[in-house]
């Protein structure tokens, strides 16, 4: 077949790229080959337009055994074991077929911890939809979660966390990121390498199909009306087949026989046989008559590009084949030798005997293009950030102001959603959803993780560096605030069209931002995943930098929770409001304005607040601990009552210190963090705050069934627990799929 | 005495069972795969909760003729200990072992949260550490719990003591409200006529360590040991 202008088009290249795989190969590629490049140079596979900033990232630290590069990043936890991590958006299918989307999305997660030998313990998710009014909202919200649920339940990984936001720039563009964690023994790590000339390429797992042809391409590029129609690329999960394949994976594990493993997921049976080949510097040779498949007449191009799901390659040492077979057949799976591992860096695809496709390795990864897009400050920017508080006016009634912000769905309860996850399976959940950070304990030592995933894409909307910094330092805050050290992280980079140069700046300034405060805070990132081309109709989604984050619990007992425990505590707050409400929650919930510069980060405030909490949680002084965000330190107050076992009020002596009264209640002022300690801890509390140099004000006692603050507020809480508990579920029964 | 964890494809609790029996109650305990056809040398039987095959059938469906589950049928015929947690008491009516059948919950939704449950029975093998309509906090997690049975099966359930838990309120009245699956009569677990078989969808095994929240499950498998010693 003759390639076309048409075809390279069709194959998501421009003309320039075709005329370099034409160079490097000295010829004409064929349509096996030309699928081949589309997939590997995609900006999905190739990170072409990103590569060059993330190189800034800080990626090593006394607890990385492996950064990034690998399916997934791995951390020591001490006790000679290890937890594997990372996040990856699937936001594109979720869109275009919410349900499945987001299964396969989860599905692909696990798959990336357990290729490394680990055994998914925990996910996580962060999902933003488009606004509340929006008509496709509600459905969804509603298939997804249900994707998310019908795949982790089943596989049997507990949903422990994650986060929830609504904004009218996901309109048409949902993100849906999926974080999954492992537990590993550090000596048993296994990554994708296809080492050893003359060992068998064995593929494992579910047959391959027609499904998710160009996956790799769908994801990398824009939407325009019509994105439904994509529909055939989005491929179907089958989480039973998933869980044999995890369970014949580990049982495999214990043996010697592989050598090097990875998953296929996007762009298949190419990235993986590619990726692997290009670590250990060989070659492979697939004979794709081999290849297990669903359906007569499948071409060899079409085997190379499927994205059917639950599939492995792995390659194994000679001579264990059998054996290898063996343990898949005990799980009801099918694992075909289908090539070897050849000398000489290429990758040959035999059809019939014949060979259909051969390229040397290096021209589609090392020589894939790297772009230098061109990055401008969007001319709006200025004018975005401006804010004069004197036009905007004080509310009359703060009780009925906090009640606004606790029922909008970005600060509302998320327990319609996460009840719907088994969060509770390996009974390993000491804090389940709805505190700070989720809480998963490590059988057989007195260690916990902590795991948490944030991003206000608000925040990075207005000044993508203070969002992406604020990003990192909010995270490690979860995490502290849970009693946890902050160890590692991985970030999932959801942005628009990287062709438009405001959008490379708002991806470079929110990279840089992430890296400051990776260095500042001293966590390193251990993996992680860029998503561009977030953009329908000409419209981008706000910049959206996921942070997930693991850290370490050294005795469990030592672990907190953000809510009240008791009547007659002190509550604290660590950390100093300042004045400026730009790019909050209240400005946007009562003022309909989403404008003004976000808060500021200061990095070694920042420190110094997360130390202070830290230790005293160490010493168990700690009662409460909640990290202030959206809706600042009314909301925090309100969501710190609401104890699931039982509301508890409290009795806050106000004073706004010469703020405005709705910025002491509302400003979201960066690095604090609401702590409850008994009466007779305050003295070390305060004692520890002066040692870390962190500020601390005592600001009020818990009890009663009130929240008062000052002279602004004074409501039953079970009032305010109502719009806060009852208002998602509410939303979704009035907009429910019609 | 010996704990045997069956192991169908699709389990997703037998690692939490075989941990509750082993490092919480310090008992012997191992898993039988389920094509294994002897069920030598152990005392109870546990079909944990999970989504044997998929659940693509009807829950519990396909796992019911896993060759096991012949042994697992002769093994209860002579009075031996089954317990069936979840998708294992969905197997267990689907193999015959108990009556009726659990359907999808009234909310179509997966449900997982805590829930009171009343021990209605303190007299079975099960729940003989428990104190008559005690309510213990245990925690649901499934997508089909809304137990069913026609109404001659339901009221001779009721008549003969085999509603062994029942959802509540914490202060223990059977209400619609307290009913998180549309369960008939509020049934969250029944024994079998022999007294020797439990069905039961809420988990004990997730309700055995404290640092998980809550204890209300640990009566489940004290009864079971006392029952056995």
């Amino acid at each position: 077949m003759k390639i076309t202008d048409v075809t390279i088009k069709e194959h998501g290249l421009t003309i320039d790229e075709y005329r370099r795989i034409v160079d490097s190969l000295g010829r004409e590629p064929n349509l096996l080959e030309l699928g081949i490049f589309s997939v590997m140079w995609s900006e999905h596979c190739s990170y072409k337009s990103s590569r060059r900033h993330l190189r800034n990232f800080p990626t090593t630290g006394p607890h990385v055994l492996q950064g990034p590069g690998e399916n997934a990043g791995i951390v020591d936890i001490g006790d000679g074991l290890a937890v594997a991590f990372k996040m990856e958006s699937h936001n594109h299918p979720s869109f275009i077929e919410p349900y499945q989307g987001a299964a396969t999305g989860v599905g692909g997660i696990l798959r990336d911890i357990f290729t490394m030998g680990a055994r998914p313990i925990a996910s996580l998710n962060s999902l933003r939809f488009g606004s509340p009014e929006n008509k496709k909202t509600a459905f969804l919200v509603e298939g997804v979660v249900a994707g998310i649920a019908g795949y982790g339940n089943c596989i049997g990984v507990p949903t422990v966390g994650g986060e929830v936001y609504f904004n009218p720039s996901y309109n048409g563009n949902c993100l849906v990121n999926v974080m999954t964690a492992g537990l590993m023994k550090k000596d048993r790590i296994f990554r994708g390498n296809a080492s050893g000339i003359g060992n068998p390429v064995i593929y494992a797992g579910s047959r391959t199909g027609r499904d998710g042809i160009h996956g790799a391409v769908m994801a990398s590029d824009v939407f325009g009306e019509g994105g439904e129609e994509r529909r055939p690329t989005v491929q179907v999960g089958d989480p039973f087949a998933e869980k044999l394949l995890l369970e014949a994976c580990l049982e495999l594990f214990k043996t010697d026989f592989v050598v090097g493993i990875q998953d296929m997921g996007a762009a298949g049976l190419t990235s993986s046989s590619v990726e692997m080949a290009a670590r250990a510097h060989t070659g492979l040779e697939l004979h794709i008559d081999l290849v297990p498949r669903r359906e007569d007449g499948m071409t060899a191009y079409e085997c190379m590009l499927s994205e059917s799901q639950e599939r492995m390659l792995m390659v194994v040492r000679k001579g264990t084949e059998e054996e290898v077979r063996k343990i898949f057949r005990k799980w009801d799976l099918e694992a075909e030798v289908v090539g070897t591992v050849i000398e000489g860096g290429n990758i040959r695809i035999m059809e019939r005997g014949e060979v259909a496709g051969d390229i040397p390795v290096k021209f589609l990864t090392d020589d894939a293009p790297v772009y230098d897009r061109p990055i401008k400050r969007p001319l709006a920017q200025d004018e975005l950030n401006t804010l004069d508080l004197k036009k905007i006016g004080l509310p009359h009634n703060y009780n009925e102001t906090l009640i606004a912000i606790l029922s909008s769905l970005n600060v509302a309860s998320k327990e319609w959603i996460y009840s719907q996850y088994d969060y509770m399976v390996r009974t390993d959940t000491v804090v389940c959803p709805g505190s700070d950070a989720a809480v998963v304990k490590i059988k057989g030592t007195n260690k916990a993780i902590a795991l948490t995933v944030d991003c206000n894409s608000r925040y990075c909307y207005l000044d993508p560096r203070k969002g992406g910094a604020i990003a990192v330092a909010e995270a490690a805050r979860n995490l502290v605030a849970s009693g946890a050290r902050p160890i590692a992280l991985t970030d999932c980079l959801n942005f628009g069209n990287p062709e438009r140069p405001e959008v490379m700046w708002q991806l470079t300034e929110a990279i840089h931002g992430i890296k400051d405060a990776c260095i500042a805070l001293g966590i390193p990132v251990i993996g992680g995943n860029v998503s561009l081309y977030n953009e329908t109709s000409g419209v981008s989604v706000y910049p959206t930098p996921t942070i997930g984050m693991v850290g370490i619990i050294d005795d469990l007992k030592t672990h907190t929770t953000q809510w009240f425990k008791g009547a007659g505590d002190v509550v604290a707050l660590i950390g100093e409001t300042k004045p400026g409400l730009g790019g909050t929650e209240y400005l946007s919930v009562v003022h309909g304005l989403e404008r003004g510069d976000p808060p500021d980060i200061d990095l070694s405030a920042e420190k110094a607040a997360e130390e202070a909490c830290l230790k005293a949680a160490m010493e168990c002084i700690i009662l409460s601990a909640h990290d202030l965000s959206e809706g600042g330190l009314a909301v925090a107050l309100a969501e710190s009552a609401f104890n699931p076992r039982g509301s508890i009020g409290a009795d806050i002596d106000y004073d706004a210190k010469g703020l405005r009264a709705d910025e002491g209640l509302f400003a979201e002022t960066q690095s604090r963090i609401l702590v409850t300690v008994r009466e007779k801890d305050v003295a070390r509390l305060k004692a520890i705050c002066k040692d870390s140099g962190a500020p601390l004000s005592v600001i009020g006692k818990t009890g009663g069934e009130r929240l008062k603050i000052g002279s602004f507020i004074d409501v039953p809480v079970n009032e305010l627990k109502e719009a806060w508990a009852g208002a998602l579920g509410r939303y979704l029964a009035a907009h429910a799929a019609r | 005495m010996k704990f045997g964890i069956v192991v169908f494809p699709g389990s997703n609790c037998d690692h939490d069972c075989y941990h509750a029996i082993k490092h919480v109650f310090k008992k012997d305990a191992g898993y039988i795969w389920h094509k294994d056809t002897s069920l030598k040398g152990y005392d109870c039987v546990i079909l944990p909760g999970g989504f044997s095959y998929g659940d693509y059938l009807r829950t519990g469906a396909i796992a019911s003729s896993s060759p096991v589950m012949n042994e697992v049928v002769g093994f209860a015929k002579k009075g031996g200990l089954v317990l069936g947690i979840c998708n294992g008491f969905q197997i267990l009516t689907e193999a015959g072992l108990l009556p009726g059948a659990l359907m999808r919950n009234r909310g179509l939704k997966f449900i997982c949260k805590h829930v009171p449950v009343r021990v209605d029975n303190n007299s079975t093998p099960f729940t003989a550490k428990y104190g008559k309509n005690e309510v213990v906090d245990i925690p649901i997690a499934h997508a089909d719990g809304n137990y069913f049975a026609d109404a001659e099966t339901t009221k001779r359930l009721e008549g003969s003591g085999r509603i062994a838990f029942r959802y509540s309120t914490a202060a223990g009245a059977v209400t619609d409200e307290a009913n998180p699956n549309g369960a008939l009569l509020n049934i969250a677990g029944i024994v079998s006529e022999g007294g020797n078989v439990l069905g039961m969808m809420p988990h004990p095994e997730r309700a055995s360590e404290p640092e998980l929240g809550s204890v209300g499950g640990r009566g489940v498998f004290e009864s079971i040991i006392s029952a056995l010693s």
